[in-house]
Formats: structure tokens, sequence, C-alpha cells
């Protein structure tokens, strides 16, 4: 069973692990996303997400299906966090099981690679001098200027990505 | 006939305009791209959003060029950074 969801509850990732593994799996691989104490020398005291709560779930779920097919099987779950966070909390956990190891590390690597590209959350550091930021993100393919025509059928390399390291996680 | 599309601004730009939604009208067939020239000839604060942003139309990714229909929700997407 596919599980996507995106809310405000604290999570707990044995919980997710649980909800993926059969009899025919001889590999689950877990990721786990947490705040972290520092971004770019600065210190973090803490962490909030924000997000278009109707539209997130919705891209967290086609995320989970994209991955799915290529883990073979559709024991995966994955679970984002919102709003506001301590160091140390779980933003994201990411949890998979397959016959084999290779098609769970790609899934999992696969999930949280497509939340930073396009899920529409945001999070805003807040440091440890009292100020707050709005961490610099990925501009989600298949939107902006038009493209020409022949390259809105690719898959969209090449549109968007001036990733910025914003302090967190993974 | 005027339509009127429903926008809305998230984290960043939220911050920039001071609102989270408003109501816009427009002419019918208009696209976003026009929602957003609307939007950024009224001034400050609303001149402060990009030119070309990203946004979602009812809830999927859409170009600029993506002609509207009333009542669209159309959310001003500033860079994700979930994870």
């Amino acid at each position: 069973m596919i599980h996507a969801a995106v809310g405000p509850e604290p999570i707990d990732p044995a919980q997710v692990l649980s909800r993926v593994g059969s009899a025919e799996d001889g590999a689950a691989v877990l990721f786990v996303g947490v705040v972290r104490d520092h971004a770019d020398g600065r210190s973090v005291s803490g962490m909030r997400y924000d997000t278009y709560h109707e539209m997130a779930e919705d891209v967290l779920r086609e995320i989970a299906h994209e991955a799915a097919a290529r883990l073979g099987t559709d024991r995966l779950a994955v679970v984002h966090r919102t709003g506001e966070l301590d160091i140390g909390e779980v933003s994201v956990a990411i949890a998979v099981s397959s016959p084999h190891r290779a098609e769970s590390f790609d899934a999992s690597r696969y999930v949280i690679e497509e939340i930073k590209k396009r899920l529409p959350v945001w999070k805003q550091e807040h440091y440890a001098d009292g100020r707050v930021e709005w961490v610099p993100g990925t501009v989600p393919p298949g939107t902006g200027a038009p493209m020409d025509p022949s390259a809105r059928e690719r898959p969209v390399a090449g549109r968007g990505s001036h990733t910025a390291g914003g302090g967190q996680v993974a | 006939m005027p339509i009127s599309v429903n926008a809305l601004f998230f984290a960043a730009y939220r911050d920039l305009v001071g609102h989270s939604g408003l109501a816009v009208e427009l002419r019918e067939g208009a696209t976003v791209g026009d929602l957003v020239s609307e939007l950024r000839e009224r001034g400050a604060p609303f001149d402060r959003l990009p030119a070309e942003p990203a946004v979602a139309v009812n809830r999927t990714y859409a170009f600029l060029d993506e002609p509207l229909s009333a009542d669209d929700e159309v959310a001003f997407i500033p860079p994700v950074a979930g994870g």
C-alpha cells in the first residue's frame, strides 16, 4: 500500500517503516530527514515548514507512485511534516521495501530528490541571533515562462534548479 | 464577460505582498501571464512579485501561457525547499 501524507503531526520513523515490508522482501530502506543546528556557518535554533497543503499531498502521492514504479512494489510510505520544528525533529521519513536492495535504495533516493525539486513546501530558518529567513529553494519543473513546444514534451531537464544550500537535512 | 480568479501567495511571496490570497478580475481568455501583469501593474506591493513566477493552476504546475477560467485557483509558488 502506497502511503503519502503531509501534515503537522510529529513523525515516528518506526511507524512509517512498519507500513512497508512483506514476506517476499529481502530489503527495506528508511530515510529520515532531520532539522540540524547549523546552516552556512550560522547557528540555527529551529525551522518552520509552510505548505500549500491541498497541492502538496497530490504532488507527494504522484512522486510516491513514480517511485513505486521504479521500486517494482507498492510498499512505499512517505510522510512530510509541516509547522514549527525544533532541532533534531524529523521533517520527512521515507520507507520502502523490495525483494532486493538496489530497488529500495534507488526508490528512496528518488523520493527525497523529487521532494526537493517539486513539493510545494517552504522552510524558514530561525537563527540563534533571533533572525528568520526563508531558505532559498528550487524552481519546480513545468512552470514559469512557457518553453518551446518541443521542449515541453520532455520531462524537464534544465529548467530551474538554482538550488541553494539551506540549512537542514539530506 | 470578465472572469474572477483566486490568486494565492505562499511563504516568501505572501510576505512580499502581505496577502495570502485575493480575488482578481480578468478579461475572458486571460492567461496566467495576464494575471501576473495585472497584479504587477497595481504597483506596490505587487510589483515585488517576479515577472515570470512559478505558478500552479488548480493545484497543478502550469506555464504562464495557460488560459484561465472563472474561479480558477492560481497559486504563486516561490522556489520550493522541502525535505
